[in-house]
């Protein structure tokens, strides 16, 4: 996994609440075995017409925010199935942090194991972002934990170990590996 | 220290604890895998050269992409095929016992778990799959995992947890059953109140007197929407219900090793002053039937209502007020008009929130001497193999086929459709799935969430109805 210490980019304002996994990487695409290849279905049937043409009124496809590598989202993005689609397809997109106001566990969870760092900032500095600062640039800084937008600089909560896995680069399996010892006495006190 | 249940399974599976800011260390007992969020996992463990750690303790079957038409001919979508083939591969190569798609064990991963008593209570579950929930019903801890999880337990049987808060839901009842209104209208009616974000960062216990005198098949149909709600987890603490339904099944422990088990199984109680973060309770006797009118669980009505103008839906929400503007657009419905008004083009009743033997019987009281509508396309997809044919020796499937219902074979079928089995753009659906989201059945459908008797009764009214009138 490739390490997340910083990032500088203008954001691409997602305004929709309650923003499923099933909208972000729609089933049919469900069907390949890799983890690569899904941006180009990223959010599917609202970026393309019924036609198959692209719909020019969606966000993601406007041309002024083509190359923005922060998702500014609302409430509850991520609810629904907990296909890792999802943040494969976002992150082949070239999302690489995800700002707002809450997500759903499995998707926040599914996030960091890709790379992916999801921010959650309060609901009302995700509404001021939203209503005067899409067209700024915005500041991730992982390490002091901090997303500055102009002179304003918001702190951010990360649990520790995600934090650290982020800035390593590390897998998380070799980490848990070396806690063999636990993991086999475990089963040595609970299985005969 | 006082518990609640989750506490319990929770410190008794601790490998390595951890803290406010860490998470802890928790070993899994029973890992569940299929076909579509499994052969990434795989992958990951030949990349790294890694083994998997118990093979004994995951079982899979194919259930998200197999056809429910006949099995005998090949399958017509290579990519299904080519998931499958995967599946069976991984499952040789690393020594996992596979259901496969032939196999009279197959179904849905959340039907046959319980079923073949792989499910146990006091035990921790996984799957890559968010209904897995379902299992909660046995008081076990069971949740979703993401295909990276998936991978982690395949190689260590444990994951990194943090702890989440205790949510207690009480359900009230002083009535006896009632065919008409039942769990899925219950689980719809808490989704309604608590929200698609009520249960968030949370493990719901269901209480109560309703939950104590509900079968287990219907307490799985209410734990496994807890996910609907925003929670991790939902579960029912263990009681002679449960121990009842385990004794027999396939893979239960039998004799000396079930005794001794229920011995464990007995203490997984909330201690008499234990402490939940939240509360809520409903008393259950009134209720009506419940119907989805928009695209997300939340979006419940009562049949006996009109589909709401998005200011009275919202309550001062803006951002909900816009969803629910959308919803309505999606759903092609306008405020005010009657539920019991809305046409339906199909019927699908499956899934694993609702295709268990009881929810076909009760169906099929609905639909029994009856013709489906002319204007509806109406099937039955089993939960399992074993359904199917439980029901099969009850003549549940000549009751369906000879009202018009197409019976088919187990499968998760149209609650995804990533199968063959899809609403078609514009079609609208009364559907006993789980969810309602925009294009969940098909691009462009409308998914109305009901119960099992609801939705039969719409395919032969072609229309919702309030199934009480017809009881
Ligand atoms: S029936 Fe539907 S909700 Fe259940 S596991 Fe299958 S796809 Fe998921």
């Amino acid at each position: 996994m490739e390490p997340f210490k910083y990032l500088k980019s203008k954001p691409v304002p997602l305004d929709i609440v309650n923003v499923d996994t099933d909208q972000i990487i729609p089933k049919q695409f469900l069907k390949l075995l890799g983890k690569t290849g899904y941006g180009k279905y990223l959010f599917y049937n609202w970026r393309y017409n019924k036609d198959g043409n692209v719909d020019s009124n969606f966000v993601i496809n406007l041309p002024e925010f083509a190359g923005r590598e922060i998702l500014l989202t609302r409430e509850y993005f991520g609810i629904g199935s907990s296909r890792e689609h999802a943040v494969w397809a976002l992150k082949d997109f070239g999302f690489k942090v995800i700002l707002g106001a809450s997500f759903a566990d499995i998707f926040y969870n599914n996030c960091f194991k890709n790379g992916v760092l999801a921010i959650m900032l309060d609901k009302d500095k995700i509404d001021d972002i939203f209503s005067s600062k899409t067209d700024r640039d915005i500041e991730v800084d992982l390490p002091n934990q901090t997303v500055k937008i102009d002179s304003d600089t918001h702190k951010f909560e990360i649990d520790s170990t995600l934090k650290h896995h982020l800035l390593e680069g590390i897998d998380e399996i070799s980490t848990t590996l070396k806690y063999e010892n636990q993991i086999r006495n475990y089963e040595l006190n609970n299985f005969q | 220290m006082v518990k609640t249940v989750y506490d319990k399974i929770w410190d008794n599976h601790l490998v390595y604890p951890g803290n406010d800011k860490d998470p802890s260390l928790i070993y899994i007992d029973r890992h569940f895998i299929h076909e579509v969020t499994s052969p990434q996992a795989f992958d990951g463990l030949r990349i790294n050269n890694r083994k998997v750690r118990k093979p004994n303790l995951t079982f899979a079957t194919v259930d998200h992409n197999v056809p429910t038409t006949n099995r005998s001919l090949p399958l017509v979508d290579e990519i299904s095929s080519l998931q499958i083939k995967s599946l069976q591969k991984n499952c040789q190569d690393f020594g996992i016992t596979l259901f496969d798609i032939n196999d009279q064990n197959q179904g849905i991963v959340h039907v046959i778990g319980p079923e073949l008593g792989l499910t146990l209570p006091g035990t921790t579950i996984v799957c890559g799959d968010s209904h897995t929930s379902t299992h909660g019903a046995f008081g076990a801890l069971a949740f979703g995992i993401g295909t990276s999880e998936v991978e982690h337990v395949l190689a260590t049987q444990c994951l990194w947890m943090k702890k989440a808060k205790n949510f207690e839901i009480i359900l009230n009842s002083n009535s006896k059953k009632d065919l008409a209104v039942s769990a899925k209208d219950v689980i719809l009616s808490i989704i309604k109140n608590i929200g698609t974000s009520g249960g968030s960062g949370s493990v719901i216990e269901y209480r109560g007197s309703f939950i104590s005198n509900l079968s287990m098949e219907k307490r799985m149909t209410i734990c496994n929407m807890s996910i609907e709600a925003g929670a991790r987890a939902g579960l029912v603490s263990p009681d002679d219900v449960t121990f009842e339904y385990l004794r027999e099944k396939k893979y239960t422990p039998k004799n000396e090793s079930f005794e001794r088990l229920l011995d464990n199984w007995t203490d997984l109680k909330p201690d008499a002053s234990a402490k939940y973060d939240k509360s809520f309770t409903l008393n259950v006797d009134g209720l009506v039937p419940q119907v989805t009118w928009g695209t997300n669980p939340a979006m419940t009505i009562d049949v006996t209502s009109t589909i709401p103008n998005p200011d009275e839906y919202a309550k001062g929400d803006e951002e909900e007020k816009k969803s629910a503007i959308r919803a309505l657009k999606y759903m092609d419905l306008t405020p005010g008009l009657p539920i019991t008004d809305i046409p339906v083009d199909r019927v699908f009743i499956g899934s694993c929130t609702n295709a268990r033997l009881e929810d076909l019987i009760e169906a099929s009281i609905i639909v029994k001497d009856k013709k489906i509508s002319p204007n509806v396309k109406a099937m039955v997809v089993p939960g399992s193999q074993q359904v199917k044919l439980s029901a099969e020796k009850l003549g549940l499937d000549k009751i369906f086929m000879d009202a018009g219902f197409e019976w088919r074979e187990s499968g998760c079928s149209m609650c995804l459709g990533m199968n063959p089995d899809i609403l078609l753009p514009g079609e609208r659906c009364a559907s006993t799935s789980n969810r309602n989201f925009e294009g969940r059945q098909g691009t462009g459908g409308r998914t109305h969430l009901v119960s099992p008797v609801m939705a039969a009764a719409a395919a032969i009214a072609g229309k919702f109805v309030d199934v009480r009138e017809w009881i």
